[in-house]
């Protein structure tokens, strides 16, 4: 690529893709939130300090770990692993949530507010709350707030509440409109950190350059260790922050391939997923035009997966138009495959990945036996799996 | 002009308020819906507005959305309540409709398949609750040509620029917001109201009629006297949910709200 990407445009359009499209009440907050995110993103104070955070209290630079028995393994790409899991609280989701917390700070709001699947991101902002001393509301459907019990009370530690969402499929999607409600009643003291590339302009692209430092730091310590640059790029695909997190400062990389992994739940074939790049069609939800999973009145479609945190029927814009324009692939890993991903990464390798993240350990078993073990792929270990212990024992039959 | 333009220049002519009705389409079931918009325009409603049920109501408080539940369970979506459109047109071409919703199902059934659609069972207006103005053009400009009208909200915190922008792009009528919030929630502050349109009317022509947190009909009288409309949602849905065994019983009471409204609304005007 000769020209150099700068999406989204200043109203937030990735393509046709992206925007705003919010409620009228939103739109001056949405305009004091853009205004605030464009001053602060070019303030050499407010970098400093997001940056101190970042090394001090997420444990920045994360590792980039060459798995050398497992690429042997494979017999194909040397494998390298983007370890967020030893981020503090265990995910990419604290890069995003240390970012929006300093923002709020600097607007002077005084409430938190936040919207969580598998409760990573809710436990990410509850940190961070804690840490600032701010109040914290998080919404989490109440499927996920009994599928996800441990980390609904570590928010509860960490001096959050945790409002059950009971409308709708109540799971994610349904815990984003009731913050979006929230947000609309209580607007004049209340920042809603939203926990992914989702949402409407400019949280695509400000969550974007929050996690982009997990590209950043692969790109800096790939060349360190090996010279050059990667040949291909793998992540997992729920709303897409980590994904577009790993891949944005590759763009401009032509000769980098990206893989983006959706949760094909049962198989896409079956309707019971959570691939709307892979088998949805574009429409709008929750503030932007994206791929959505939706039926033929445009009424949302209940997700599937294994995996709480890919769990949504919409992705971020930005993914939407990677896809179109060809730039990155998306493709999809069921249950199952994730499963084998997480055993195997777990027995060769000695880390246990989070379920979200075992969807891109699958499709690199996938991947890696088609290149050379001259090339090399990064994947995205977005985070670690013991969030995830009851759900493996439950579907292994295991009473804990 | 438009259905709904001739609407609001006959009341203004007769010195008289829209009353605007606000029901969710196939709640609680299909068959409630056309019957009983008709009954409403015999008890004085001047416009309808009618809710396309959608899976993630993001704006509405919990009265609506268990409504758009309670529709949706009867597999209610854009398509039906544009048949029910057409029923409703068999029997009456005078009353405006306005189809109020998100923009999802507009966006998948394609604007221009939805325009024309719109068109031909007889909608008069579209009120769609996540489009703002800067994202409408591609939109609005379809409807127009098919002299149905893009209806905008405007909040207690839209400034005077934003009225401009809804001024330009929108028509029919402005539907002001009457408080920071989701349909149903809280009461209204009529001071607060009469504040906030005496600045939106000085940046606009249309119409405007507000709406969000009306109960009763002391607050539809009073609300009368400073707006050109009122529109009642929540309160009238409430009654179906107050009455989910007896839909008889909600539709009497429906009926009774509406026009004890009508009546304060033009007494002493
Ligand atoms: C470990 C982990 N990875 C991935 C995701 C999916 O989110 P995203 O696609 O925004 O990275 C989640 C969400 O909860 C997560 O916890």
């Amino acid at each position: 690529m000769t020209e150099h990407y700068n999406m989204p445009d200043e109203r937030g359009h990735f393509g046709p893709y992206g925007g705003i499209f919010v409620a009228e009440t939103l739109m001056p907050a949405i305009n004091e939130l853009n205004e605030a995110y464009h001053k602060y993103r070019q303030d050499a104070e407010f970098q400093r300090e997001l940056d101190a955070d970042l090394q001090h209290y997420v444990g920045r630079p994360s590792p980039l770990y060459h798995a050398q028995r497992w690429s042997e393994a494979l017999g194909g790409a040397q494998i390298y692993l983007k370890r967020e899991d030893l981020n503090h609280t265990g995910a990419h989701k604290i890069n995003n949530t240390v970012g929006q917390a300093l923002l709020a700070k600097r607007m002077g709001k005084k409430r938190i507010i936040a919207e969580t699947g598998a409760g990573q991101h809710g436990v990410a902002t509850a940190t961070v709350a804690a840490r600032l001393g701010l109040e914290c509301v998080v919404y989490m459907g109440a499927v996920d707030v009994e599928r996800q019990a441990l980390n609904v009370y570590r928010m509860k530690l960490l001096g959050a509440t945790v409002v059950p969402v009971e409308s709708g499929s109540r799971t994610l999607k349904d815990a984003l409109n009731e913050a979006l409600r929230d947000w609309v009643t209580n607007i004049d003291d209340t920042f809603y950190i939203i926990g992914t590339v989702a949402g409407p302009h400019p949280y695509p692209a400000m969550v974007r350059d929050f996690q982009a430092v997990i590209g950043r730091e692969a790109k800096q310590q790939c060349q360190e260790m090996t010279g050059r640059l990667p040949d291909a790029l793998v992540a997992c695909v729920g709303g897409g922050s980590n994904a577009i997190g790993l891949f944005y400062p590759f763009i401009d990389d032509a000769s980098v391939k990206m893989y983006g992994v959706e949760a094909a739940g049962d198989g896409v074939e079956t309707g019971h997923h959570s691939a709307p790049l892979c088998a949805g069609k574009p429409g709008v939800l929750h503030g932007n035009r994206t791929y959505l999973m939706a039926d033929e009145d445009g009424e949302i479609i209940e997700t599937h997966s294994i995996s709480a945190g890919l769990d949504y029927p919409g992705v971020g814009p930005e993914h939407a138009w990677l896809k179109d324009s060809g730039r990155a692939e998306y493709v999809n890993i069921t249950d199952d495959e994730a499963l084998q991903g997480f055993h195997a990464l777990t027995r060769m390798e000695g880390i246990i990945p989070a379920l979200e993240s075992s969807h891109a350990m699958a499709y690199a078993m996938k991947l890696a036996p088609t290149m050379s073990p001259e090339q090399i792929m990064i994947i995205n270990l977005s985070g670690r799996g013991d969030k995830d212990m009851h759900t493996m024992a439950q579907r292994e039959g295991i009473k804990l | 002009m438009s259905r709904l333009e001739q609407r609001f220049a006959a009341l203004n002519a007769a010195g008289r308020k829209a009353l605007i009705p606000f029901i969710t389409a196939g709640d609680p079931y299909p068959e409630f819906t056309v019957p009983l918009l008709h009954e409403m325009v015999k008890a004085g409603a001047d416009v309808i507005e009618l809710g396309v049920p959608f899976s993630d109501p993001m704006a509405d408080g919990p009265v609506i959305q268990r409504a758009s539940e309670r529709a949706l369970a009867h597999h209610v979506g854009l398509r039906k309540v544009l048949d029910m459109v057409a029923a409703f047109r068999r029997d009456d071409e005078e009353t405006p409709i306005i189809l109020m919703g998100y923009l999802n199902p507009i966006e998948i059934m394609g604007y221009e398949n939805f325009a024309n659609a719109a068109q031909r069972v007889g909608v008069d207006g579209v009120l769609t609750v996540d489009l703002p103005p800067e994202e409408a053009e591609a939109c609005v400009s379809l409807l127009k040509a098919r002299n149905i009208d893009q209806i905008f909200l405007l909040a207690p915190n839209s400034d005077a620029k934003r009225v401009e922008l809804m001024d330009k792009v929108g028509s029919g009528y402005l539907y002001y917001v009457s408080l920071k919030g989701v349909t149903g929630a809280g009461h209204l502050n009529t001071q607060d109201v009469e504040q906030q349109l005496a600045m939106i009317k000085q940046h606009t022509r249309l119409p405007v009629g507000v709406g969000f947190g009306v109960k009763d009909a002391k607050t539809a009288k009073i609300l009368a006297e400073i707006a050109d409309g009122v529109v009642v949602g929540s309160a009238l849905i409430s009654k179906i949910e107050a009455n989910l065994d007896d839909p008889e019983q909600a539709r009497s009471e429906i009926i009774e709200l509406l026009s004890s409204m009508r009546q304060a609304m033009d007494s002493g005007a």
